[in-house]
C-alpha cells in the first residue's frame, strides 16, 4: 500500500463472518439452520440482517414472530454501535466466525433501542453526522450540504456504495489550510469492563504549541486507565476497526481515516487476551 | 508559490533576510558592510551601507548575468594586397559598430564597471545567420554599407567580420558600490533613503526595476538604465520633488518596524479592493541564531548564516533523510561565499574562482583562500568552516576598519532612539562582528529597517511568521519529493501492515460466505448538452446517464447513454466506458466542454462532444467518467516510469501506460487504442525518462518537477493522492493588433479601406477582436492585468509602438518611411490560471526547452544522476545538476556557454547532445558524459538548406530535428567516430513536434489528420517501420488527436521481450556508442 486512500478502502470493506443462530428458547416449526453472512464492519446491525430475519421467520410461525434482536454471549447486541465497534468491543478476542444469537421474543427494553424499521437508523446515523460536524465544523460543512448530499451519504452506506459515499465525505474530512486540523476530534471511547456506556470530551487535534495530539495523547488525557504504567504490563488493547493503532499515531490523521461512516472515531478499550 | 525573501537590517547594521518557506532571520552572506537602509527586489537588494554609499547585492544564481559586446572589422578590395585594412576616405572606420557609423577598435571597448569581468577574449564569429561561414568568418558585399552575403563573389569589393566578446557581472553574493553622483563643487550631500519597485509595470521589459534613492537633503535621485542585463543601471539622474520613505510589497503588502519596540509589522488584509489593510500584525518568529543558541550560538555568529543550516541540521533532531541531504545542497548551491575578506579581495575572489583556470594566475589569492577555496566543491561541515573563518573574524582584521566609519555606539541602550528615518545616519553605528555578543537569546530583536520589495504574498496565503514555530523548518518539507517523513513513520506502516492482516484474517477463509448486501446498478443522471452529429452541426440539449452494474467479483462496467430528440422522436447513443480511450476537455471560451474518444471516434476524428452548464458541473462528471474508465482498465496511482506523457493545446497534462506490444516489430498496438488518463496540472512542454523523473515548463516558461502524485485539478477526492498535490499556476498573454491606414489629410486614423482588414483583429487580421471583445482563452483564465502595447513584437516598433508596412498584408518595420501607407500596434493583455497538480516549481530559472536523457529498462543505470539539460527562456543552454529517482528536481544548474541564444535542445543515448538555436541553425555538444557533464565544444553542424530548425530530438542513436515549415529531419552518417552525421535527410511534412524514444521509435504531433467525419490538428502519432537498419520508417500511425501539442515518449524504453534480444543483436552490429 502507498496512498492513505486505500485505507480508506481497506475501513470501508471490512467485514466479519458470522454464524447466526436461533435461540434455543425460540419456538419454531422446523429446524432452523444457523445463517452464516459477512457483516459490513461499518453498518448497523438492523440494516444489514434482512436476510437473517427472512430464513428464521421461514421456520417460524408468523404469531411467534416479533421485533428481531441479536445477542451475543449474553449481551444484547446495540443496533444503533457500527457492526465493528460491537465486533471489537465483545469478541475480538475470540474465534471466527461470530457466533451471535437471533432472539425474536422477550425484547430486553432497558439494554436496548426498538428500531421499527430502517428510518431509525437513518436517523441514528444522520444525527451522528451532525454530531460529528458540530464538533468538527461548528456544523458549517454538513448545514451547507444539500438535502440530495445527505441522502447520498446515506444511501451509500446502505447500499455499501463506497464511491458514493466518499464523494460526499471528503467534504466533512476537510479542514482550512491554515488550521492543521478539526476543531475537536469527534471520538467515543468504549469500555467493557465500566458502566458508562463510552467516554466522549472535547479534545483539539492540535496542542497549543503547535504539536499534532496523537492517540497516546487522547487516552493520557480522557482515559488514563486504559494505558499501561510506565514500565508496566501491557493489560489492554486500544482497537479501532479490528487493529491496534501504534499510540504515537496522530490524531487527526485517524480521524480522517478510521473515522466509521458516522464521522465518528469509536476506540475500543478491550482487556489483552492473556494467551 | 515559490520562496521569496524579505530583507531586515538590525540595529548594529547587520543585514539579514527571512524567507517565506522559513523560520529563521538568515545573515547576509556578504557581512563585511555595515547598512542603514536596503531595499529588495527578487534577484537583488539595495542598499545605503554606513559609509553613505549606495551598494548593490546581486543575488548568486546558476546563470550568469552576461551582456555581448559587439565590434566589426571591415575590409575593402585592392588590386594590390587584396583585401587589406586600407579603406577609402569616405569609407566607415576600419573598425566599427554594425552601423560603422562609430569607432570601435577591440582594445578601445570597456567595461562599464568593476563589477564586470570579460569572460573571453575577443574571438571571430564564424556564425552568419544561422549558417556557417568560411575560415575567418568574413562577409562580403558590393560596398558599404549594403547586403552581406557569406559567399565572395567577383563584385565583392569589401567584407567585414564580426568580433564578439561576452562580459560577465561578477560581483555576485556580495556588496558592490554604486558610484554617487558628488558634485565636488558642492556639499556633499550623502543618500539617506533609497527603495526599488516597479518590477509589475507591465509596460517595462521583464527585470526592470526602479530605483530611487533620497539624500539627507531630501534630493531625490532615479538610477537609470537597471535592468536584467545590467543590474547596476548607468547613472543617477535627480528628479524634481521630494520623496518620503515608501515601502511596498508586489502585491501591495506593506511592511514596518514599529518606533515603539522595533519590531517588523506587516500589514495585513491588504486586498485590491481594500487597500488600506486591516491590522497591523508583528512578526514574532526568532531568528536562526537564538535557536541554535544553545548548542553552538559562538560559530554561528561568527561563522556567518551560511553555516547556521549545517548546524543547525546536526543540531536538532529533525528526520534527516537523504532528501533532506539534498535540499542543504540546493540551498547553497554551487558558489559559496566568503564573508571575510576584504570586499575588494572577496570580489577579485569570486571573479577568478568563476573563470577557472585564470584563478591560477594569482597565487597570493589563491594562497590566503585555501580554505574556502576548498570548500566549494562540497557541502561544508561547520566545523571546518569554523576553522576557516575564525582567525578572520577577529575585529582587528575587519576590511571595513579603513572606511570612514561613524564611532560605533551602543544604540540599544538609547531608548530615546527613536523611528529609524530620524535616527538614520547619526545613531547606527556598526559593531565589530564576532568581537561581543550583542545580545542574549533571549531578547525580542530590535530592527532598524524592513523592505518587502522582493517578498511575495498572494492574497490568502499563509504565514507562520506570526506564531512561534516549533519542529522541523517547512522548506525542507518542501523540497523533499515523494517521501514526506509523515509517510515513512512506523505508524502509518503499523496501520498498512494491521488492516493486511485484519482483512486475511477476518476474510480469507470466509470468502464463500454471503455479502450481507448486495451490489446493485448505480445510476447518475444530468443534464448535458451535446454537439450534434448532423448537420447543421451544434450544441442540443440532452439527458445523460451512467449506469454502473458491479459484479459479485467487483469487477464494474460502465455504460453512458446520452438520450436526444430527434424531429420529436427520442433517440439515444452509448458508450461503453471501457472503449473510451481518452476525456479531454476541450478549449472553448465559452463553454465548459470535453471530448470523450473511443478508437473508431478516433480513426473518425469526430468524438463525442459534451458542455455542461458549470464548471463545477463539468469536473464532476469528468472526474466520474474518468474514474470509471480508470476502474473498467484497472488503471490506478501514479503512472510507471515508462509511461508516455502528452499535454493538450489547452495546458492539459495526459499519460498513457505502454503496453509492452505498442513497440513491438509484428502485432503492434494500434496507437488509437492508446488510453490516456488526465494528470491535473497545466503544462506547455512535459519531458519524462524511464526512471521516473518527469519535468515539465508552463506557458510563463515556469519549470515544474512532478512529485509523485495523481489527481489534482478537477480530480478531487478518490481520484487524486492525498499527499504530492501543490497548487500550480500559469500566466500567458493574449495578443490583438490596432490597425491604421494613412490618408492625406489626417493622417494615420483607425479608418480604412472597405477592402482593409478590421481595425482592431488578430494577427492574421482575418479575425475581428477589440479590447472589449477579446476573451481569455478558456473560463478557466482570467484577466490578470488590463491592455497594454506590446513593444517586442520581432521587426521592432516605434516609441508608440507601432510598425509600418506598405500594406496589409506585409512585413512590418518598426520606423515610418515614405512608402508606408498602414500601420498595427500589438496589444497584450495577461490572464492567469490557478489549478492544482503533483508538480512543484523549480525556482528561479524560467524554461524554454528541457530534455532528459533516455535510458533503456534493462540499463544498469541506478545510482548514477541522471543528466537533463535545458534552455532558458533568455536562450541560456543550462545542464542541471544533482538529478536522480530521488531528488528529480535536482540541486543546481550549470550554465553552457553559447554565442548567440538557443531555443532546443535534446540529450539522447550515450550523452549526445544536440541543441537548435534560435536562427534555426543546429549544434552538436562535444565530450559530454557523466564525468564532464556540460562537455567541451559545440560544433555547428548547418541547418537544412534554406530552413531554419526549431526542435531536435535524439533518441539511442536517432537524431532528428524539425523545421519552422513542419518538415521532419533525420540525420545521417552518425557513427560513433563521427557522431556529427553527415547530412539532413528529409522524412516527412506536416509535422509540428518530434519526440524519439530509447528504442529509437519516433513519435510526432501531426499538423492535420483527415479523418472520415472530420479533420484534426495536432495529433499525436507513431512512425511505423522503424528498424534498426532502418531508422527513418515508413509512414504514420495516426492516434489521438486533434487539439494535442507536445508528447514525450522518451520514458518508454518497453518491449516485448523476445523481441529484445532480436533488438539487442541488431544494435550490436549497428553504430553503437556506449
Amino acid at each position: 500500500m502507498t496512498d492513505d486512500k486505500d485505507v480508506l478502502r481497506d475501513v470501508w470493506f471490512g467485514r466479519i463472518p458470522t454464524c447466526f443462530t436461533l435461540y434455543q428458547d425460540e419456538i419454531t416449526e422446523r429446524e432452523a439452520e444457523p445463517y452464516y453472512l459477512l457483516l459490513p464492519r461499518v453498518s448497523y446491525l438492523t440494516l444489514v440482517t434482512d436476510k437473517v430475519k427472512k430464513h428464521f421467520q421461514k421456520a417460524m410461525r408468523q404469531e411467534d414472530v416479533s421485533e428481531i434482536w441479536f445477542e451475543y454471549e449474553g449481551t444484547p447486541l446495540k443496533w444503533h454501535y457500527p457492526i465493528g465497534l460491537l465486533f471489537d468491543l465483545l469478541a475480538s478476542s475470540s474465534a471466527l466466525p461470530w457466533n451471535i444469537t437471533v432472539h425474536f421474543k422477550s425484547f430486553p427494553e432497558k439494554d436496548l433501542l426498538h428500531c421499527p424499521s430502517k428510518d431509525a437508523v437513518e436517523a441514528h446515523f444522520m444525527s451522528c453526522m451532525k454530531e460529528a460536524d458540530a464538533l468538527k465544523h461548528k456544523s458549517q460543512v454538513i448545514n451547507e450540504m444539500q438535502k440530495k448530499d445527505h441522502k447520498q451519504l446515506w444511501m451509500g452506506l446502505q447500499n455499501d456504495r463506497f464511491d458514493q459515499f466518499w464523494a460526499i465525505n471528503r467534504k466533512l474530512m476537510e479542514y482550512p489550510p491554515e488550521e492543521n486540523g478539526f476543531r475537536y476530534i469527534p471520538f467515543r471511547i468504549y469500555q467493557t469492563t465500566t458502566e458508562r456506556p463510552f467516554i466522549q470530551k472535547l479534545f483539539r487535534p492540535v496542542a497549543a504549541d503547535g504539536q499534532l495530539h496523537t492517540l497516546g495523547d487522547l487516552l493520557r488525557e480522557v482515559c488514563p486507565s486504559a494505558l499501561a504504567p510506565e514500565d508496566g504490563e501491557k493489560k489492554n488493547q486500544v482497537m479501532i476497526h479490528g487493529i491496534e493503532p501504534m499510540l504515537e499515531t496522530p490524531l487527526q490523521w485517524l480521524s480522517e481515516h478510521l473515522s466509521y461512516p458516522d464521522n465518528f472515531l469509536h476506540i475500543s478499550i478491550v482487556p489483552q487476551p492473556t494467551d | 508559490m515559490p520562496a521569496s525573501v524579505l530583507w531586515a537590517v538590525d540595529l548594529f547594521g547587520r543585514v539579514y533576510t527571512l524567507s517565506t518557506a522559513g523560520q529563521y532571520w538568515e545573515l547576509c552572506k556578504d557581512v563585511q558592510m555595515e547598512f542603514k537602509r536596503v531595499s529588495a527586489a527578487t534577484q537583488c537588494c539595495w542598499g545605503i551601507a554606513c559609509d553613505n554609499q549606495v551598494y548593490l547585492y546581486v543575488c548568486s544564481s546558476d546563470v550568469p548575468i552576461r551582456h555581448r559586446e559587439e565590434a566589426y572589422e571591415n575590409q575593402r578590395w585592392n588590386p594590390m594586397g587584396g583585401f587589406c585594412e586600407k579603406l577609402l576616405p569616405s569609407d566607415r572606420w576600419s573598425w566599427s559598430d554594425v552601423s560603422g557609423l562609430q569607432h570601435r577598435p577591440l582594445d578601445g571597448v570597456e567595461l562599464p564597471s568593476p563589477h564586470w569581468e570579460w569572460e573571453s577574449d575577443w574571438y571571430v564569429d564564424e556564425n552568419f545567420g544561422g549558417e556557417p561561414t568560411e575560415k575567418g568568418g568574413w562577409t562580403y558585399a558590393m560596398d558599404f554599407p549594403a547586403t552581406y552575403t557569406k559567399d565572395k563573389k567577383w563584385n565583392s569589393c569589401v567584407r567585414r567580420r564580426k568580433w564578439i566578446r561576452y562580459r560577465r557581472y561578477k560581483s555576485r553574493d556580495t556588496w558592490a558600490k554604486i558610484p554617487s553622483k558628488d558634485d565636488p563643487k558642492e556639499l556633499p550631500d550623502p543618500f539617506n533613503d533609497l527603495s526599488v519597485g516597479g518590477w509589475e509595470i507591465t509596460e517595462e521589459p521583464v527585470g526592470r526595476l526602479s530605483v530611487w534613492a533620497v539624500s539627507l537633503q531630501g534630493k531625490v535621485w532615479f538610477r537609470r538604465g537597471v535592468n536584467s542585463h545590467n543590474p547596476c543601471g548607468t547613472s543617477w539622474i535627480e528628479m524634481v520633488g521630494e520623496m518620503t520613505m515608501v515601502n511596498v510589497g508586489l502585491n501591495d503588502q506593506v511592511w514596518g518596524i514599529s518606533c515603539e519596540d522595533r519590531a517588523v509589522y506587516f500589514r495585513q488584509g491588504v486586498t485590491p479592493s481594500e487597500l488600506s489593510g486591516k491590522t497591523w500584525k508583528a512578526i514574532i518568529v526568532g531568528r536562526e541564531s537564538d535557536r541554535s543558541h544553545s548548542g553552538s550560538s559562538s560559530s554561528l555568529l561568527s561563522a556567518g548564516c551560511f553555516f547556521g543550516d549545517e548546524v543547525r541540521g546536526s543540531g536538532t533532531e529533525s528526520a534527516p533523510s537523504d532528501t533532506d541531504a539534498s535540499s542543504e545542497v540546493e540551498r547553497q548551491g554551487p558558489e559559496q561565499p566568503f564573508p571575510k575578506e576584504s570586499l575588494d579581495d572577496s570580489r577579485n575572489l569570486k571573479g577568478s574562482l568563476s573563470k577557472g583556470p585564470e584563478a591560477s594566475r594569482n597565487p597570493e589569492q589563491n594562497m590566503e583562500n585555501a580554505c574556502p577555496a576548498e570548500s566549494e566543491g562540497k557541502a561544508p561541515e561547520a566545523s571546518s568552516a569554523d576553522e576557516c573563518h575564525g582567525p578572520a573574524s577577529t575585529p582587528a582584521e575587519l576590511p571595513w576598519t579603513n572606511i570612514d566609519l561613524k564611532e560605533p555606539k551602543r544604540v540599544s541602550n538609547q531608548p530615546a532612539a527613536g523611528f529609524p528615518e530620524t535616527t538614520g545616519l547619526s545613531s547606527l553605528g556598526p559593531f565589530p562582528l564576532g568581537m561581543e555578543e550583542p545580545y542574549g537569546a533571549d531578547d525580542h530583536p530590535l530592527w532598524a529597517w524592513v523592505s518587502g520589495g522582493g517578498c511575495a504574498v498572494e492574497a490568502g496565503s499563509v504565514l507562520k511568521w506570526f506564531t512561534v514555530q516549533s519542529g522541523q523548518s517547512p522548506s525542507v518539507q518542501m523540497l523533499s519529493l515523494s517521501i514526506t517523513p509523515a509517510q515513512t513513520a512506523a505508524w502509518r506502516k503499523q496501520i498498512f501492515q494491521q488492516l493486511t492482516e485484519r482483512t486475511k484474517r477476518e476474510l480469507e477463509s470466509f470468502r464463500h460466505y454471503e455479502q450481507a448486501v448486495e451490489q446493485s446498478v448505480w445510476v447518475k443522471t444530468g443534464s448535458l448538452q451535446w454537439w450534434c452529429d448532423w448537420k447543421p452541426h451544434k450544441w442540443v440539449d440532452v439527458r445523460v446517464a451512467l449506469e454502473q452494474f458491479t459484479g459479485h467479483d467487483g469487477a464494474r462496467d460502465s455504460i453512458l447513454f446520452i438520450y436526444y430528440m430527434v424531429h420529436e422522436e427520442k433517440k439515444y447513443l452509448h458508450v461503453f466506458l471501457n472503449e473510451v480511450t481518452v476525456l479531454v476537455p476541450v478549449l472553448n471560451e465559452a463553454k465548459h466542454s470535453f471530448a470523450l474518444y473511443t478508437p473508431e471516434r478516433t480513426r473518425q476524428r469526430w468524438p463525442v462532444r459534451l458542455a455542461a452548464a458549470t464548471e463545477q458541473d463539468m469536473n464532476d462528471w469528468l472526474a466520474l467518467l474518468s474514474l470509471s474508465c480508470c476502474e473498467s482498465r484497472k488503471v490506478h496511482g501514479r503512472p510507471s516510469p515508462q509511461a508516455i506523457w502528452s499535454v493538450t493545446c489547452k495546458g492539459d497534462i495526459f499519460v498513457s501506460e505502454p503496453s509492452p506490444d505498442l513497440e513491438a516489430r509484428e502485432h503492434l498496438l494500434p496507437c488509437d487504442q492508446m488510453f490516456w488518463r488526465q494528470m491535473g496540472g497545466h503544462l506547455r512542454i512535459i519531458e519524462a525518462n524511464s526512471r521516473g523523473v518527469v519535468w515539465g515548463i508552463g506557458y510563463d516558461h515556469t519549470a515544474w518537477v512532478y512529485t509523485g502524485g495523481y489527481g489534482g485539478g478537477c480530480f478531487q477526492g478518490l481520484a487524486s493522492s492525498t499527499s504530492n498535490i501543490y497548487p500550480q499556476s500559469d500566466v500567458k498573454s493574449v495578443y490583438i493588433y490596432e490597425n491604421q491606414r494613412w490618408n492625406p489629410v489626417t493622417g494615420y486614423t483607425s479608418r480604412g479601406l472597405p477592402t482593409d482588414r478590421y481595425m482592431w483583429s488578430d494577427v492574421t487580421g482575418l479575425q475581428e477582436c477589440t479590447k472589449a471583445s477579446t476573451k481569455p482563452p478558456s473560463l478557466q483564465w482570467t484577466w490578470v492585468s488590463d491592455w497594454y502595447v506590446d513593444f517586442s513584437v520581432p521587426g521592432g516598433t516605434d516609441q508608440e509602438g507601432w510598425q509600418y508596412a506598405s500594406d496589409f498584408p506585409a512585413s512590418y518595420h518598426g520606423y515610418k518611411t515614405m512608402k508606408d501607407f498602414v500601420r498595427r500596434r500589438c496589444w497584450a493583455r495577461k490572464c492567469k490560471l490557478v489549478t492544482s497538480g503533483p508538480w512543484l516549481e523549480v525556482a528561479p530559472i524560467a524554461l524554454g526547452d528541457v530534455s532528459i536523457i533516455p535510458e533503456s529498462a534493462h540499463a544498469d543505470g541506478q545510482g548514477h544522476n541522471i543528466a537533463l539539460w535545458a534552455v532558458s527562456d533568455k536562450g541560456d543552454v543550462l545542464c542541471r545538476l544533482g538529478v536522480s529517482e530521488l531528488n528529480p528536481a535536482g540541486s543546481s544548474w550549470l550554465h553552457v556557454g553559447t554565442d548567440q541564444p538557443f531555443a532546443s535542445v535534446s540529450i539522447g543515448a550515450c550523452y549526445q547532445v544536440w541543441a537548435v538555436a534560435r536562427d534555426g541553425s543546429a549544434f552538436y555538444r562535444g565530450s559530454v558524459s557523466p564525468s564532464q557533464p556540460a562537455g567541451d565544444c559545440w560544433y555547428h553542424i548547418p541547418s537544412p538548406p534554406k530552413q531554419k530548425l526549431t526542435q531536435v530530438s535524439v533518441g539511442q542513436t536517432s537524431v532528428y530535428a524539425l523545421d519552422e515549415n513542419g518538415n521532419l529531419w533525420y540525420r545521417a552518417g552518425i557513427t560513433p567516430s563521427y557522431p556529427q552525421g553527415s547530412s539532413w535527410e528529409h522524412v516527412s511534412n506536416n509535422v509540428r513536434k518530434v519526440s524519439v524514444g530509447p528504442l529509437d521509435q519516433v513519435w510526432v504531433i501531426a499538423n492535420k489528420v483527415q479523418g472520415s467525419h472530420g479533420l484534426s490538428r495536432g495529433t499525436v502519432c507513431r512512425r511505423m517501420g522503424v528498424q534498426p537498419r532502418e531508422p527513418k520508417g515508413q509512414g504514420w500511425d495516426y492516434g489521438i488527436g486533434g487539439g494535442w501539442d507536445h508528447i514525450s515518449v522518451r520514458a518508454n524504453a518497453t518491449m516485448v521481450p523476445r523481441n529484445m534480444s532480436r533488438e539487442q543483436e541488431a544494435h550490436g552490429q549497428g553504430p553503437v556508442y556506449c
